[in-house]
């Protein structure tokens, strides 16, 4: 069994000996590295076994299964597993630090319909939180701000970057949408009743939407005056930006699909989704792909079954909706991704299926995956290699990981902690 | 009919006028004084719920009943009403109303800040003790609302200020319309009332929570007593009102079952036999309402329907709402069946008008005419003190008495006047001529057809000629009728008659103004059988099977223990032994019987464990499920009150903690307060009673630091402490004070019972452990050396996110860890929190557990003790003893829990893989040889949810299609409580 002594040593031998600060963004990739002996898990369902993977320039050059060609420094990975970098989505990473801490929370603008606003702005590459995520493979994400109706747009970054300038791999590639909710809340503590009951308003919410999109577009087809919000919106009918619809009731999810049809949409990704399984055929046949809510979650009735939402990835996919695993709570959650993908294993799926909703679905999603999101030839070498599983906690542990060839640090602002307050204890003897 | 005989009736006006006493002046008149009796006849008079006196006679003077029975002798001076087989009862009585007792103002002020101390002088140190208040200070007659209530049956009332915890007493009013004060104030104070809502008046912030009000009515007991013993110099209303009214009757005020269950508690305590008011839930388990042994009035307000026909809005509404709806109505009888006596309110009506329509229900549902009447007359009356007065008709008793037309629970029937004090309200005027038929009239030799319809309620006819009808407009109206018709274009013909039963001649009055009489003859009585009440079903539906408890996922009959042997399966000892591979396990009579290989079943039912994985149960060391209330912040410390006066059995988050593997919690206080409440130890038994839940000898406590306490998150700049030195200063203050209140305790003189000190008495002696909330190091040193000075230790510090700071000083002081794996970032202090923290704690000889306080983590402890191996390379053996054997040590039930050692408790989980696997799922969950969870059963329990649900869909659908009121469909907020939540929705 290892210890975390060995934990230790083995991260200190890794960075060397500068281990103060946040930790510094990898240079670029400037040898060639070949990993070898791996089990290559790579992304979009397959496995290849003892693998040889040469990457150069940041790029994936060859991978294969066997072969004897290895080029620069070879990592021999026996026994070992490597996956594409996982990706998060549907997160506020590096938007807020410390959730309690109002001066530390960028993520949420004020107005109802900013599409002009974008997250990648306020992005701190250099956040404590984001540093957090690479020592379990989570190693790119798409940032969102939250609020309003239309909240502003959302970037894909990588996760070890010196800013966001840096750090940004697509910028503004979707803009994100809260749907009218069909039921309202009672306002307890004003002395309604508390519970949710029928939204009245819920047509004429959705009217407001509509008004707005008509009119940015109707704007994008003529020169006027400069219009921030509406001017923010040509990419969205001219196919190149998303549109992330978040819904979760049925209703909602139908007249998202209506909405799209209507507003000839053909990208728009549903977010959340917690009962997209009752309407999964009809987001096939519309093509709509499903960002999930946490699935370690609760149900939301108490008459629902207690596995629900571990389960939904499996009855979507059956259907045959494109599935990537989101995360709408604790920003510093975002660690538990792969957690996320190993618990709904226990429903059916494998693990390369569950792994694709973390790795290639996503990447698929956000219009990315021609470069990342899989382990192949021509593909960014965002990869790392763990000990095991990497689905399973008992797996998951990482020895080396790479972001665009760059040889990055596992290193955070915890392991630091761990490591001087071991040394005190002397437990690292 | 006779006409004669209305003619007498219509004589007798306002019979007795009781204004004026002797010893009052006469100004307006001579003074004259009517002692003439009131004489009804031929009469079915029901004096009391189980005894008819058939063509009875009932004399009344003054007010009163002079006598009843079959004799048809009475004085000389009478005045004679022949009722001619109607029906006699005594008026319904309503002990519980706030008739004529206006809401008080809400207390103005700004919402943020809370306030602490009392704005009373002169009172209890709480304003929501307002046990001086006399509901008749606030009382107005509304005769208008007297009105609703004689027309509902109901003669007298008890009312009361319905606001406050104590809330004083309430007085007993008779409706009599016609009286005055003098008459109607029938008692000022008649009982005294509770309930375990604050008073609107006052905005001081304690207690704020159920669990605080139950805990501050403890106290205000101990306080009595002391004042009543002479011990305070000054004075207090409030206690001085609860010495007063102690004799009264007690009324006590809840919102459903787990509410009677408390003031139940709370009244064999202290030796007060209070009459809990009801919430309307008690079948979902008749048994512990039984086994109460208390009086009680019950509401029959039954929910309405959900409207469901948009199929999307109701999947909403949850299970348990649609059988709440499905099976409230069954309440009464339920009550009735177990024997409970109840009287019956319209306290929850809108009006009293509602009343009926629900009484119906209950009766159709099974609650007998008889216990209805008894629940509406005798037993209210006895309540109140007042047998022999009010509910029943015999010598002496008040005339206070109803006239129907037929037995009083029948759907039909009428009720024609309602005597009050000898005082008559017409309510439907019963000597209105029933005029129904077909009448020959002859005018001027033309012979018209009139057919009359439903002439005692809202009359129609129809007038025909030679066969042909003729349009005309009828009306029936005071003992007159009329007819108008056109005889040809702008020449109306006008009828006018006095009503008579045989038909009736009067006078029409042509279209060139000429009046001619005219005869008719009755020729046929209509049949009015064409009232058809489609509202009204005359049967009850199906009613839902209960289950334990009564929300989806509730087993029909609860878990039986029984002996298992589980065979061949991957054994986590948590023992020596380590873990062991084809082992079997034996439970037997609730305990671990043997662990080891090729076990004897003997009887035992066998689990083939081959490919599993068998541990003990997860102990979760800081839960928040299961919980009605989880903080109580009207104070900084709130020692006193107890978590398990809050137990919410009923909570959905314990099957799937069950479902997650996990058999006993901790249930905690919130983090509000540096001294916070004493927590609930308990196993989760699914559907058992709340008392077979709570293990009692397991005494614990929360404490908390740092930002909650000091209430740095949510603006508030009023509450001492504010700043972690202050926290210490709250320590010292009460560790102090404790101090000095056991000496005195023990001297033998005289002392205040004080049950936070008790509490903190309790703390010092490590009778009652803390678990203390705890993030950063300073804070955590300081618990140590407050601990250390008085000195006891610390048990637990929960949380102890920066515990490897000092894990040190931890292991020496001999305090226990229990911690989140990864949980960080959410707020300023648990900036350096690291999921490191338990492997080192756990190196540096700190018992150290993983806890959830969150119900969607608390299902899957063991992944969070897999990260434990995961970040800090700790044994997987030690890891998984985090969530199971070192919780227990924390909790002082490894005696009884934690390992799979023979003589354990049988709490026992089988898991599909190995437990800290991402992949494992807990199969069956065992807690003292009972399955609570089995993965093949919950699928059962899917498609019985999937069933009832559409079954009950289809009954509310066919309720609306029926034009029933129903409701909108809506979902129940289910809050998802931790340390933070301040407030309760309620």
């Amino acid at each position: 069994m290892k210890t975390l002594q060995q934990l230790l040593v083995a991260v200190v031998f890794l960075l060397g000996a500068t281990t103060n600060a946040q930790q510094t963004p990898a240079p670029a990739q400037a040898t060639a590295y070949t990993i070898t002996g791996a089990t290559a898990h790579v992304g979009d369902g397959t496995v290849i076994d003892n693998a040889t993977i040469v990457f150069e320039n940041g790029k994936i050059s060859t991978i294969q299964s066997g072969g004897s060609a290895t080029k620069g420094t070879v990592i021999n990975a026996t026994g070992k597993h490597v996956y594409p970098g996982f990706i998060a989505t549907n997160t506020t990473l590096g938007l807020v630090e410390v959730g309690a801490v109002r001066q530390s929370n960028d993520d949420d603008e004020i107005g109802e319909m900013i599409p002009h606003v974008r997250g990648i702005i306020a992005y701190n590459a250099e956040s404590k939180v984001v540093e957090s995520m690479r020592p379990n493979g989570v190693l790119m994400a798409q940032i969102r701000p939250v609020g309003g109706t239309i909240s502003g747009a959302s970037s894909v970054v990588q996760l070890d970057a010196w800013n966001w300038e840096d750090a940004a791999y697509k910028t503004d590639e979707g803009i994100f949408m809260d749907w009218p909710r069909t039921m309202r809340r009672g306002r307890w503590w004003l002395g309604e009743e508390p519970g949710y009951k029928p939204n009245k308003s819920y047509k004429e919410d959705i009217n407001k939407i509509k008004v707005f999109f008509n009119n940015s577009r109707a704007y994008s087809k003529a020169k006027g005056t400069k219009n921030l919000p509406f001017d923010a919106m040509k990419n969205v009918f001219n196919g190149t930006q998303k549109v992330y619809i978040s819904a979760n009731d049925q209703k909602q999810i139908l007249d998202v699909i209506a909405f799209a049809k209507e507003m000839q949409l053909t990208n728009v990704v549903l977010v959340g989704g917690y009962q997209s399984y009752k309407v999964a055929e009809e987001l096939a046949r519309a093509n709509i792909p499903v960002i999930l809510q946490r699935v370690q979650g609760l149900p939301s009735m108490e008459d629902h079954d207690y596995d629900l939402p571990y389960k939904l990835p499996k009855l979507l996919t059956d259907a045959g909706v494109t599935v990537a695993l989101g995360y709408d709570a604790e920003y510093w959650q975002v660690r538990n991704l792969p957690f996320y993908a190993g618990q709904v294993t226990q429903f059916g799926l494998s693990d390369e299926d569950a792994l694709k909703m973390i790795t290639l679905n996503p990447a698929k999603i956000m219009g990315i995956a021609s470069t990342t999101g899989t382990l192949a030839p021509g593909k960014d070498a965002t990869l790392f290699i763990s000990d095991g599983n990497a689905l399973d906690m008992r797996g998951n542990n990482l020895s080396r990981a790479f972001i665009q060839g760059r040889d990055i640090s596992l290193e955070s602002h915890q392991t630091k902690l761990a490591k001087r307050y071991a040394e005190k204890y002397g437990q690292n003897e | 009919m006779f006409f004669k005989k209305l003619l007498v009736l219509g004589l007798v006006t306002c019979s007795f006028t009781m204004y004026a006493q002797d010893y009052f002046p006469a100004n307006a008149g001579v003074k004259s004084k009517n002692e003439n009796y009131t004489v009804f006849t031929n009469a079915v008079i029901h004096t009391t719920p189980t005894e008819t006196i058939k063509k009875g006679t009932l004399v009344v003077q003054n007010g009163r009943v002079v006598s009843v029975g079959k004799s048809s002798k009475y004085p000389a001076n009478a005045v004679v009403v022949d009722l001619d087989g109607k029906h006699i009862y005594p008026s319904f009585v309503d002990i519980y109303t706030n008739f004529g007792i206006a809401k008080p103002k809400r207390a103005g002020g700004s919402g943020r800040a809370s306030q602490y101390d009392n704005s009373r002088e002169g009172g209890y140190w709480n304003d929501h003790i307002l046990s001086e208040q006399n509901g008749y200070d606030d009382f107005e007659y509304d005769s208008k609302k007297a009105t609703e209530f004689i027309n509902a049956g109901f003669g007298v009332v008890a009312t009361l200020q319905h606001d406050g915890i104590a809330r004083g007493t309430g007085a007993l009013i008779a409706l009599n319309n016609d009286g005055n004060t003098a008459n109607r104030v029938m008692e000022e104070r008649l009982a005294q009332y509770f309930s375990f809502d604050k008073s609107v008046t006052s905005r001081q912030a304690y207690p704020s929570s159920k669990m605080g009000a139950t805990a501050l009515l403890r106290q205000v007991q101990h306080d009595l007593d002391w004042y009543e013993k002479g011990n305070v110099d000054t004075k207090d209303m409030s206690l001085e009102a609860l010495t007063r009214n102690k004799t009264l009757p007690q009324f006590f005020e809840g919102d459903g079952l787990y509410d009677d269950l408390r003031i139940d508690k709370l009244g064999d305590q202290f030796g007060i036999d209070y009459v809990i008011v009801a919430g309307g839930d008690e079948y979902k388990r008749i048994g512990e309402v039984l086994a109460m042994n208390r009086k009680m009035i019950l509401p029959l307000k039954f929910p309405d329907a959900y409207d469901m026909e948009d199929p999307y809005a109701a999947e909403y509404v949850a299970l348990s709402d649609m059988k709440h709806w499905n099976q409230a109505p069954t309440n009464p009888k339920a009550l009735q069946d177990a024997g409970v006596t109840f009287a019956l309110t319209t306290f929850k009506h809108k009006s009293p008008k509602d009343f009926k329509k629900h009484l119906m229900k209950a009766i159709t549902y099974g609650l007998s005419k008889e216990r209805a009447l008894e629940a509406l007359t005798t037993i209210p009356a006895q309540m109140v003190g007042k047998s022999g007065e009010i509910g029943v008709l015999k010598n002496g008793a008040w005339a206070n008495f109803m006239i129907t037309s037929g037995e009083v629970f029948e759907k039909d029937t009428k009720l024609f006047e309602h005597w009050i004090q000898g005082n008559k309200n017409v309510v439907k005027d019963m000597t209105t001529v029933n005029i129904d038929g077909n009448y020959a009239i002859n005018l001027n030799g033309t012979t018209y057809n009139l057919e009359v319809k439903n002439s005692t309620e809202k009359a129609k006819a129809t007038l025909k000629k030679g066969g042909e009808e003729v349009k005309s407009e009828f009306a029936y109206k005071q003992d007159w009728a009329t007819v108008t018709f056109k005889e040809a274009e702008g020449k109306f013909i006008r009828l006018v008659a006095r009503a008579k039963a045989d038909g009736f001649n009067g006078k029409a009055i042509l279209p060139d103004g000429t009046e001619k009489n005219f005869t008719s003859t009755k020729t046929a009585i209509t049949s009015s059988e064409d009232k058809k009440d489609k509202k009204a079903s005359d049967k009850p539906l199906t009613v839902m099977p209960l289950t334990y408890p009564n929300i989806a996922f509730g087993y029909e009959t609860r878990p039986k223990q029984q002996d298992i042997l589980i065979t061949n399966a991957t054994v986590w000892t948590n023992e020596a032994e380590g873990i062991l591979e084809n082992a079997d396990v034996l439970i037997k009579d609730g305990k671990i019987s043997a662990v080891g290989k090729n076990l004897s079943a003997r009887g035992a039912m066998v689990v083939d464990g081959t490919g599993k994985h068998v541990t003990s149960g997860i102990i979760d060391e800081h839960s928040h499920i299961a919980a009605f209330a989880i903080n109580e912040s009207g104070h900084n410390s709130t020692a006193e009150v107890r978590m398990s006066d809050v137990v919410n059995p009923d909570d959905s988050d314990i099957y799937r903690n069950l479902a997650g593997g996990v058999t006993a919690i901790q249930l905690l206080h919130g983090s509000a307060n540096p001294i916070g409440g004493q927590s609930a130890v308990m196993k989760l038994k699914w559907g058992a009673p709340i008392d077979e839940m709570v293990i009692k000898d397991k005494k614990f406590i929360k404490f908390a630091l740092g930002e909650n306490v000091k209430q740095a998150n949510w603006n508030s700049y009023s509450r001492f402490p504010q700043t972690r030195m202050g926290v210490e200063q709250v320590f010292v203050d009460y560790f102090t004070r404790g101090k000095e209140y056991e000496a005195k305790k023990n001297s033998g003189q005289p002392y205040r019972v004080d049950e936070e000190m008790e509490t903190i008495v309790d703390i010092l002696n490590m009778e009652r452990l803390i678990s203390c909330h705890s993030y950063v190091q300073s804070e955590i040193n300081m618990t140590m050396k407050v601990a250390e000075q008085f000195g006891f230790n610390v048990n637990t510090f929960t949380h102890i996110l920066e515990g490897y700071k000092v894990a040190d000083k931890m292991a020496k002081h001999g305090v226990g860890g229990s911690t989140f794996s990864d949980w960080w970032a959410y707020k300023y202090e648990v900036n350096d929190a690291i999921p490191y923290n338990a492997a080192i704690m756990h190196r540096a000889g700190v018992t150290v557990a993983i806890n959830s306080d969150d119900g969607e983590m608390s299902r899957r402890l063991n992944q969070e003790a897999a990260k434990i191996y995961k970040y800090g390379g700790i044994e997987e053996e030690d890891a998984w003893k985090m969530v199971t054997l070192n919780p227990a040590k924390l909790l002082h039930m490894d005696d009884r829990a934690g390992s799979l050692k023979p003589g354990k408790d049988g709490d026992v989980v089988i898991w599909s893989d190995h437990p800290l696997s991402i992949k494992a799922r807990a199969e069956k969950t065992i807690i003292e040889g009972k399955v609570f969870f089995d993965i093949e059963k919950d699928k059962e329990l899917r498609a019985t949810v999937q069933k009832e649900k559409a079954q009950l869909t289809a009954m509310m659908l066919a309720e609306k299609n029926k034009g029933l009121k129903t409701q909108p469909a809506r979902k129940k907020e289910k809050q998802r409580m931790h340390c933070d939540t301040e407030q309760t929705i309620y």
